[in-house]
């Protein structure tokens, strides 16, 4: 009898603990959902009253003009254009780096390069800002042209910032390829370079893919960074050139929301909405290529 | 003849081809290295000179600067959501690897929950907690608003590290202390997650990194605001030492740029012992 007590106790205890569980995992669920909907909610209003064309597709950015403008295309392209600088420059370096990690790396110097890898993951992008301000910009400015601040220093600072998400991801997606891919074509004669590049590269393409989603990811939702060395101006869609500056989806919100009011700060927030709806297309893509990848 | 001459030709090439193909892949790996010891000496060089225990822990005034407030606030910031988040996403990963069935919808569910926190821009987290904690909640612009903000964003770090870790816990060990007649969930706290440790301490390591480099998120949920000495009072609007160098450098001023590089030289040094700590784990992991 105590003892049937003592294990009915015992299952209370069990399932109360298995509910604590459950709640806790569902705490990001509703995580996720509280951010949509709250985002949505503050969004769309403000998208429904500026109209969603004209706040798409209009490039004259006016909020304190009466009567004001909305339209936020010039920083979709602005956000485009510093992704892209980024991927052209993180991209190439990234991948080489993981191949010559995984494959050419000995292992005295992969004992400096892999850690230096995970730090440049670790840096905080106000460090990386602080360095593009204090360093890129000026030198974009001596070296090529313009006052500094522009698409193409953002694009060097991002296309750094980017580096780690690539090396790590393409590293490891390379070092997963089967020792026998390798082996046969060293076989049939190949150099050991092209078969990497060739063969086992090629192997590793889906992850070496989700590497650069991963990065575009970053690199379109980075802020701070950008906010330092991008200059932050809103150019007119025919004059925006590589040594100009330019202003970002995320740029536009953090430069703007201190002082901003009322339709302002929702149209903000819109901002956020749109740059939210990026993420979530590189998310899905993201779940697109694992499932292929598993089948 | 004329064949074998130009299969000579051919192979030779190749083999400048391939050499073009080594020296490249050197490069970027130079490259990276390079990059990132130029940004650690431009940084270190110019900030080291600058700390000094004004600026450490002196009262803030347009002389000193001091970092001392946002140095508390940093810490504060930490503390408290390390304590809200760790618990959440442990027992998240305990449920996934323990309890939840293979293939489970629910389990679908919270995986691409949590896969969606880890893709979020800080920048969204920063607006999200502007208008929840900040203004639906009443928390108002203060250091708690930054915390529960924070709390969420670093979820997904603390889950998936976990989860990783409890995965690697051996069966034998589950059916050792069940075969004794343990319970399940005895199992689980005095088996499974002791064992488990040095994994989920690599993925607060990680949090904590993240937490002290965070600016997007919280300018506009703890603020800019800078006192001018420390208070435990979360409800104050305060700047974490992130920020702090980030409004020191858009000042612009010679005396305010010297402190912003004291303060990124403080956020390197945590860095990189966050970095160490994690590494040296992440073998004793592996060596076990």
């Amino acid at each position: 009898m105590e003892k049937m007590e003592k294990n009915n106790q015992l299952n209370t205890k069990e399932n109360m603990m298995q509910l604590v569980f459950f709640a806790s995992a569902l705490v990001s669920v509703l995580a996720v959902i509280a951010i949509c909907l709250f985002l949505l909610m503050r969004g769309i209003p403000a998208i429904s009253e500026i109209g969603l064309k004209n706040f798409l597709f209009n490039q004259k950015w006016a909020p304190t003009n009466t009567p004001p403008t909305f339209g936020i295309l010039s920083m979709i392209v602005g956000s485009l254009y510093v992704t892209a600088g980024a991927i052209i420059i993180g991209v190439p370096i990234g991948i080489m780096c993981a191949i010559f990690l995984a494959e050419f790396c000995p292992i005295s110097i992969y004992k400096i390069v892999k850690p230096s890898v995970n730090l440049l993951a670790g840096i905080p992008s106000i460090i990386y800002g602080f360095f593009g301000m204090e360093i890129v910009v000026p030198y974009v400015r001596e070296m090529i042209g313009g006052n500094g601040y522009s698409i193409l220093s953002a694009s060097i600072i991002l296309g750094i910032m980017i580096l780690p998400t690539i090396i790590t991801i393409s590293e490891s997606s390379i070092r997963a390829v089967p020792k026998s891919y390798m082996e046969a074509s060293l076989g049939i004669g190949a150099t050991r370079e092209e078969s990497i590049f060739k063969v086992v590269v090629p192997a590793a393409k889906s992850g070496i893919l989700t590497s650069i989603i991963l990065g575009i990811g970053r690199a379109v939702g980075e802020t701070m960074a950008v906010v330092m060395v991008a200059g932050g101006a809103v150019m007119p869609l025919e004059k925006i050139a590589l040594l100009k500056p330019i202003r970002t989806l995320t740029a536009n919100i953090v430069t703007e929301m201190s002082y901003a009011s009322g339709l302002h700060t929702e149209s903000l927030i819109a901002t956020g909405v749109v740059l939210f709806v990026f993420i979530i297309i590189l998310n899905t893509a993201l779940s697109l290529i694992k499932t292929k990848t598993k089948n | 003849m004329e064949n074998l001459i130009n299969i000579k030709s051919n192979i030779k090439k190749r083999k400048i081809q391939s050499m073009f193909l080594k020296a490249l892949v050197w490069i970027s790996g130079i490259i990276t290295v390079g990059i990132l010891a130029y940004i650690l000496l431009f940084v270190l060089l110019r900030g080291i000179p600058n700390i000094n225990m004004e600026f450490l822990f002196g009262t803030y005034n347009s002389e000193t600067l001091s970092a001392f407030s946002s140095i508390v606030a940093t810490l504060l910031m930490i503390i408290i959501s390390l304590v809200v988040a760790v618990p959440i996403g442990v027992f998240c990963a305990v449920y996934l690897t323990e309890y939840a069935k293979r293939g489970n919808k629910a389990v679908k569910i919270i995986r691409l929950a949590v896969d969606t926190l880890a893709g979020i821009p800080s920048i969204i987290y920063g607006l999200f907690g502007m208008i929840f904690f900040v203004a639906v909640l009443g928390f108002k612009t203060s250091l708690l608003s930054g915390i529960c903000t924070i709390s969420i964003m670093i979820l997904p770090i603390i889950i998936s590290s976990s989860e990783e870790a409890i995965r690697t816990v051996p069966d034998l060990y589950r059916e050792g202390s069940l075969g004794l007649g343990a319970s399940r969930l005895r199992t689980v706290f005095k088996i499974v997650l002791p064992t488990a440790v040095p994994g989920i301490l690599s993925g607060v390591i990680l949090a904590i990194g993240r937490i002290v480099g965070e600016t997007a998120a919280l300018i506009f949920t703890s603020g800019t605001n800078v006192l001018e000495s420390p208070t435990l009072n979360l409800f104050a609007s305060q700047r974490t030492l992130a920020i702090h160098m980030y409004m020191l450098a858009s000042e612009g001023l010679p005396h305010s740029k010297d402190m912003a590089f004291a303060t990124g030289a403080i956020l390197i040094i945590i860095v990189f012992l966050v970095n160490l700590a994690t590494t040296k784990l992440a073998n004793k992991i592996g060596r076990m």
